[in-house]
């Protein structure tokens, strides 16, 4: 029997999810009219791609690497017992191409460069920075949270179409060297049957996945309450709620896109 | 729509409720204070002071009540105005709220910088200035998290004043400044004042240094005001919770 202290809760946590996505999409809207004319500052922008973008390359491409060799070693047992050598490249260029590059790229990125916008902005907030933004007539807005979310969508693009070429590269060299497979049977079967819109596919999710986590990591960080134990709690709520978005997002463009 | 009116009062606030989750802030309050004017605001702590200088400056708003602020209505909530009004207003927050991604220069350079209107070699000259006349010459390329309390409140008074706003609220100017930087500190506030002419509001739980430094004192308790007056009359106020909080006593209604 379901008691009144669980249906309080299931309350609680549907009004409190209600609000919380409320709130993004309030955000949202101020993003998108900060757009419109252009309202944001360069070399804010430019200080945030290479702090989000270029920093997380190393981690994204040694991810990305042994991605690639996970794949092949999960197909080669099909592999040999089915004499399907000439479908390992075609298999792991699909699955990187249109989920497994995109999703675990953009989860990476969520745990390093996600958790960290909304710290930093969770900590601006709770230090009164963003109020001295306004007090000195500067809209937090366009000056700190449209340039984070240009700049995480941007990335995250870039990192994944750069992921998803390494991921290649790394599943080609495990192939090579764990089933002994030559480098032109499994780059002819990666060209031969990968068309253009798995890759589009899959940058077309990497673009929504980056805005996704652009949008939660500076709700959570600009919307925190309470001291040092506030901003914890935006961080953890931003990763929830960044995976979450992530996932559904995957699901429900996976079943729209071609 | 502004409601700009021709009045002198720099400060005009009409019967402000403020109020958050449930809990009153502010009741009723008034308070005007004339262009030029220097005003010091005490009080017990929690007691409101602080959301009544965030109320000056369009960062709290008002559930009831309008406030004037240099002769523009800025209760409505409207943005543009409040960008606006705060083009001429500067303001110490009581946690500094300095930049942290930025150093010292780049901070008390900052109201110059946004407006574009200053050539950087002069916004150099006067970042150089500022931070000479507060004491931290040299320390333009520290960031502030190398700063200590006292240097950071410093560093906040000089990104206050360098636009020459012509209003000015500080909150707490002189917390964690030991008494010698405190007389410094308001000696400089004045300095700055008969400069430029500004109206000064300053928020501190110092009533000898307020006192000294203040022409007006208000004293807000529990979102009220309970003294509006001359600096030297405080302590004969009629009022004994005021009398109570500027001698420090131990017994009283406090």
């Amino acid at each position: 029997m379901i008691g009144d202290t669980t249906i309080a809760a299931v309350g609680r946590g549907t009004l409190f999810a209600w609000r919380e996505l409320g709130g993004i999409t309030i955000l949202t809207g101020k993003v998108l009219r900060a757009l419109v004319p252009p309202r944001l500052d360069g070399p804010e922008l430019l200080r945030n791609m290479y702090r989000m973008g270029n920093r997380s390359l190393p981690i994204i491409a040694l991810t990305a690497f042994f991605v690639g060799g996970i794949m092949v070693i999960q197909a080669g047992v099909l592999v040999k017992q089915l004499n399907a050598a000439g479908l390992v490249g075609w298999g792991a260029g699909y699955a990187i191409f249109r989920e497994v590059g995109p999703m675990l790229i953009a989860l990476m990125f969520s745990g390093r460069v996600g958790s960290n916008n909304t710290a930093e902005l969770a900590t601006m907030t709770v230090t009164e920075q963003l109020d001295g933004l306004r007090a000195l007539a500067i809209d937090p807005i366009p000056y700190l949270v449209v340039p984070r979310v240009i700049a995480m969508t941007v990335c995250l693009l870039c990192l994944v179409i750069l992921g998803n070429l390494i991921a290649l590269y790394g599943g080609a060299f495990f192939a090579m060297l764990l089933l002994d497979l030559e480098f032109s049977t499994l780059y002819y079967s990666l060209v031969d049957n990968i068309s253009w819109l798995d890759f589009v596919h899959g940058a077309v999710k990497a673009a929504a996945f980056g805005s996704a986590i652009a949008m939660t990591s500076c709700y959570f960080g600009v919307s925190v309450r309470g001291g040092a134990v506030g901003v914890g709690k935006a961080v953890n709520a931003a990763v929830v709620a960044a995976a979450i978005s992530i996932v559904t997002l995957d699901f429900l463009l996976t079943a729209v896109l071609p | 729509m502004d409601q700009a009116t021709n009045t002198s009062a720099a400060i005009s606030v009409q019967d402000v409720n403020v109020g958050f989750d449930g809990t009153q802030v502010l009741r009723a309050l008034s308070l005007s204070l004339d262009t030029g004017g220097r005003l010091g605001i005490l009080g017990p702590a929690a007691g409101g002071k602080s959301v009544l200088l965030k109320l000056l400056v369009g960062l709290v708003a008002p559930k009831t009540g309008t406030v004037q602020i240099l002769g523009t209505d800025i209760s409505k909530g409207n943005e543009k105005t409040l960008m606006r009004v705060r083009r001429d207003v500067g303001m110490l927050f009581q946690n500094y709220a300095l930049f942290d991604f930025m150093t010292v220069g780049e901070n008390v350079a900052f109201p110059l910088a946004r407006l574009g209107e200053t050539e950087d070699d002069e916004i150099a000259e006067r970042v150089a200035a500022r931070l000479k006349a507060v004491g931290l010459a040299g320390s333009a390329d520290k960031m502030p998290s190398e700063l200590s309390g006292g240097m950071k409140k410093r560093v906040g008074i000089a990104r206050a004043t360098i636009a020459r706003p012509a209003l000015l609220l500080y909150d707490e100017p002189t917390a964690g400044l030991d008494p010698v930087t405190t007389s410094k500190m308001y000696e400089l506030i004045a300095a700055d004042q008969a400069e430029t002419g500004c109206t000064v509001v300053a928020v501190s739980s110092d009533v000898g240094a307020l006192t000294g430094f203040a022409s007006e004192l208000a004293l807000v308790h529990e979102g009220a005001i309970r003294y509006r007056g001359p600096s030297d009359a405080i302590a004969e106020s009629e009022d004994a919770l005021v009398r109570q909080f500027v001698s420090g006593a131990d017994e009283g209604p406090l």
